[in-house]
């Protein structure tokens, strides 16, 4: 008997110990992570991502809760010196409790289905967040280590900066000029490889003024950790005010400087250029397209070398 | 020229003497392998390690060689680990003390290491040790190819340590995706020495799983149908047919990646019609199917483990069979879930994404038929089921967190990410890292003829099972906090607590790995207390526990017939467990040959050569891999006879050991369930 208490105790101890030892981490975390980009999003693509990420959370613990309490039901109760349990070890086999081990499941990953292809569809990052009204067109270039924006309708260009007017949709074309990246703006949605002598798109949309990071986060080397910029969603006076100022500068962006700008470097502080080279988003993903030039017959059809093109010609 | 030429671009500056943590890691790196042999010439073991056991063909012996070459690696991928978790807890707004391009090694062979040389190798060992007996098989089908595989398994690994002394190690991660992992980004021998590792270990891995294949489907016992395989074996099955076709996608692309690199080729490359997204593609095809190649026979270890300690059949055993299978077919259809973020369409992600959620389904039914195992039970708390009910616990936030990221619009938010990375760990350590660790305790008084300190085995699953929550919990955290995996160095402050808290579980770990040490250490001194002398050591169920401990070179002196499910369970009950044959006949078993380690030698021999661009021993090597297969094929005499009377010999001394031995070494352990079994026959 003393025996069977003491191994009670330190059953007991150990289950504190572990309670303890998984939510502090939980608890100490919980608060920073409330205001974290994912879970304070200041836009609709992440609070859309957000709210599929709870729900689906809440569907899968109709499986994930039974698992918990069966273990620890089972372990305490059929301990093997417990001699009060029933044993039956014979039984390997009962139906009921296969088609609830395979239905239950199965009917969860049918629900989770039905929501991954509405959701996959709706949050496409390729989608235009309002069809009805005129994106603003933004062109990203990853570089070794700094982002590069293009503005094509005001002709400017900044580095490591990515200003927007609050509350307007945003159409941001991406390509690499170096290894590949991946374009995210926690708060606001993401991510898209950036890969050269391709290009993918992303749109987004802040409903928030405020100034939110986004960064490379595909490894690129080097100066990798430091590939970041930071976002300032503004009002639209505030933003033609942007632009005003970034017009005002004396650099500009020709074939020659993207040329010095492109080369390797790491914390290139915000740069603004007010005129940039014509088609240079597309002459950077053409420089690429030279060992297979009838790859693409017009620069403007750069979207051809998406995969997706391969998988469905039916489009 | 000439004298340069020898050592193609191998000079004096590749020793590393320009940082102290590198020239360290070197030191110790040497020093290891030099105290290896300091060991074994004093203690005078160089006949038996060379001739026992480097040149041996015995199944078991390989496994065991594998087993310990796993070890050896989990200690230096867990240093790595180690290395990056303190490097990014103090980090913030810092260069810490490893520079970026240090920083990029050690994750690149953390990872490389873990999955490629500790996994691998200690789930071949585990199944090389075991499948043979649990079907009641003498030895594998192809004993020389076994051998073949090891030691280019080991070739590779050895490839990955002397990257630490000789040159550098790869920067591009474990994946090395181009364009960076190109010549034109990170020339240098880095991704060489890691492409060279990859392919040739991965060309051993072909062959073991060929190798299994063709053991299962044609080596087994007498009445051993595949519905009365156990179900390890079962998974062995299916791991061993994703092998043959996962693997020869890795070759192809690690092949084709050195083709860019060494012969200036095209394929991934940014410019010239290269596609580095051909790469991925590849890359992942072999990447998925891998992650249940290495989990499939961690399941099969559980489902030993859970019915043996439970006292119990294993609860819906068709059930189970068939979720491996549904497994490893599905494991083919899921791979474009690894970049959803490269710009495929709505469509092609929603098709892989409703793929991988799919795969939860048969791997929930396994979950919860475990849990059934142990429904009305007598669980018994040994180590091996400690591991296993940790993992079945821990196993389940592990597949929540995969199935939240292969929702494509999660993905987008959490790929790259440190929610990614605990998501994978949290797959790997509890699910494959335990199961193997489970099935080494469990299985090691088989492999030794004694079982392993309890005491420690319980204090290291503790600390593994805690070291890994706090260690990886706060990585989800991070994630939701935007982290992404692989920074050296960060200014978000909000950051720092929980990489912090994650150092410290990683100190846990540490502890665990120091309990695995001491639990070696302590069985060994202690054996003759622990001596497992019927071969029955838990009152098992599966046929490799009819054998001796350690089993005899020729496993069963007569084969076994089987009549269902639970072989030696059912054969212990019915009173045909231990019986004595009329008589015994030879047995023909193959020769031990040092072939296989001198095309292993010359394997890495040939690795060496083309990351240096030595080119002359790059020749030199294939010839001396062409002769000895060459020699090895046109020897006819490559078996030996093992006589009735040796064959006697060896029985008697297991019958005598048995009538020495306790009726049942489970007898008095507190939750023995009381099954009575019958005596032996003397």
């Amino acid at each position: 008997m003393i025996v069977r208490e003491a191994r009670a105790c330190r059953w007991k101890g150990l289950a504190t110990v572990i309670a303890v030892v998984v939510t502090l981490p939980l608890l100490s975390g919980g608060c920073a992570v409330l205001d974290g980009p994912v879970l304070d999003p200041k836009g609709p693509i992440t609070l859309a991502e957000r709210d599929l990420f709870f729900k689906a959370i809440a569907i899968m613990m109709i499986v994930i809760v039974p698992v918990f309490i069966m273990a620890a039901i089972f372990v305490w109760r059929y301990r093997g010196t417990n001699r009060k349990a029933r044993y039956s070890p014979n039984i390997a086999y009962y139906w009921p409790a296969e088609v609830l081990v395979w239905g239950v499941p199965a009917l969860i990953i049918v629900w989770l289905a039905i929501h991954l292809w509405h959701n996959t569809y709706k949050l496409d990052p390729y989608n235009a967040i309002d069809p009805s009204v005129q994106a603003l067109q933004v062109e990203a270039i990853g570089q070794d280590w700094k982002w590069l924006f293009v503005y094509p309708e005001q002709n400017i260009a900044v580095v490591n900066e990515l200003a927007i007017p609050v509350n307007t949709p945003i159409s941001i074309r991406i390509t690499s000029d170096t290894v590949m990246n991946s374009l995210v703006i926690p708060a606001l949605g993401g991510q898209i490889y950036a890969m050269a002598g391709m290009q993918t798109r992303l749109n987004l949309l802040a409903d928030k003024e405020g100034t939110f990071w986004g960064r490379n986060v595909q490894y690129s080397g080097k100066g990798f950790a430091d590939m970041q910029f930071q976002t300032r969603a503004m009002s639209k006076e505030d933003f033609d005010a942007w632009v005003e100022k970034a017009k005002q500068s004396a650099k500009t962006l020709d074939a020659a400087t993207y040329e010095v700008l492109a080369k390797p470097s790491e914390k290139v502080p915000v740069t603004y250029y007010s005129g940039v080279e014509p088609d240079l988003f597309d002459k950077i993903i053409a420089k690429y397209m030279h060992g297979d030039s009838h790859l693409m017959p017009h620069h403007k059809q750069a979207e051809i070398t998406e995969w997706d093109q391969w998988i469905s010609s039916d489009d | 020229m000439g004298s340069v030429d020898i050592f193609g671009r191998l000079t004096i500056d590749s020793l590393p003497f320009y940082s102290l943590i590198a020239a360290s890691g070197a030191g110790v790196t040497v020093l290891g392998g030099l105290s290896v042999v300091g060991v074994i010439t004093y203690l005078g073991a160089w006949r038996l390690v060379l001739f026992e056991w480097l040149s041996s063909l015995d199944h078991k012996k390989i496994g065991i060689m594998y087993v310990m070459l796993a070890l050896v690696m989990l200690v230096r991928g867990f240093v790595d680990a180690a290395m990056m978790r303190s490097q990014q807890a103090i980090a913030l707004n810092s260069e810490g003390y490893l520079p970026p391009g240090h920083f990029d090694q050690v994750f690149s062979s953390h990872g490389t290491i873990m999955i490629f040389f500790m996994a691998m190798p200690f789930l071949s060992g585990l199944v090389n040790l075991i499948m043979p007996q649990q079907i009641g098989s003498r030895d594998v089908a192809f004993p020389f190819m076994n051998a073949v595989s090891l030691w280019l398994t080991t070739a590779g690994a050895v490839l990955v340590l002397i990257s630490l002394v000789i040159g550098k190690f790869s920067t591009a991660g474990w994946s090395g995706y181009p364009p960076y992992s190109g010549v034109e980004f990170t020339p240098g021998v880095g991704v060489d020495y890691w492409v060279w590792a990859v392919f040739i270990s991965g060309i051993g891995t072909t062959m073991s799983g060929i190798n299994f294949l063709v053991t299962i489907v044609k080596c087994r016992a007498p009445g051993m149908t595949m519905f009365r395989l156990p179900l390890f074996t079962w998974t062995i099955f299916v791991t061993a047919i994703l092998m043959i076709f996962a693997f020869p996608a890795l070759t192809v692309a690690t092949a084709m990646l050195m083709l860019d690199r060494t012969l200036d080729m095209h394929f991934f490359t940014n410019g010239m019609g290269g596609n580095m997204m051909n790469y991925i593609n590849l890359f992942w095809l072999w990447g998925h199917p891998e992650v249940y190649i290495l989990i499939l026979p961690a399941f099969g270890v559980f489902s030993e483990v859970v019915a043996v300690f439970s006292q119990k059949r294993l609860f819906g055993y068709l059930s189970l069979v068939l979720a491996t299978m549904a497994i490893g077919l599905l494991s083919f259809t899921v791979w474009l879930h690894h970049f959803f973020t490269m710009g495929s369409s709505a469509r092609v992600n929603s098709f892989f994404g409703t793929m991988t959620t799919i795969i939860s389904v048969p791997t929930g039914v396994k979950v919860f038929d475990w849990l059934l195992t142990m429904y009305r039970g007598r669980i018994i708390f040994k180590p091996p089921m400690l591991f296993t009910i940790g993992f079945l616990v821990t196993f389940c936030i592990g597949g929540l967190s995969g199935v939240l990221l292969a929702l494509p619009p999660i993905d987008y938010m959490m790929h790259n990410t440190t929610f990614l990375i605990a998501h994978f760990h949290n797959m790997i350590i509890p699910g494959v890292l335990f199961g193997y660790l489970a099935g080494y305790m469990f299985w090691f008084p088989k492999a030794f003829g004694f079982k392993l300190n309890e005491k420690w085995g319980t204090r290291a699953f503790w600390c593994w099972i805690i070291g890994f929550y706090v260690a990886f919990m706060p990585l989800y955290l991070l994630g939701l906090l935007g982290m992404p995996r692989r920074m050296e160095h960060y200014e978000i402050a909000s950051w720092q607590p929980h990489l912090i808290v994650a150092a410290f579980g990683a100190f846990i770990i540490m502890l665990g790995m120091i309990c695995l040490g001491v639990q070696l250490w302590v069985s060994i001194r202690d054996r003759e207390q622990a001596l497992d002398l019927t071969g029955d050591p838990w009152n098992g169920r599966s046929l490799e526990w009819a054998t001796s401990s350690p089993a005899a070179p020729y496993n069963f002196a007569v084969l076994p017939k089987v009549e269902g499910l639970d072989a030696w369970w059912t054969m212990k009950q019915t009173g045909v467990a231990y019986q004595r044959p009329e008589k015994y006949e030879d047995i023909v078993m193959p020769k031990n040959t040092f072939v296989g380690p001198v095309i292993g030698g010359a394997g890495f021999a040939f690795g060496f050569a083309m990351i240096w661009w030595i080119w002359w021993l790059a020749l030199l090597s294939l010839a001396v891999i062409a002769c000895g297969l060459i020699v090895r094929a046109s020897n006819d005499n490559d078996e030996c006879v093992m006589t009735a009377s040796e064959v006697k010999a060896i029985e008697d001394a297991r019958f005598a050991q048995l009538a020495k031995a306790p009726k049942n070494e489970m007898a008095d352990d507190p939750g023995f369930a009381g099954e009575p079994m019958q005596e032996p026959a003397t």
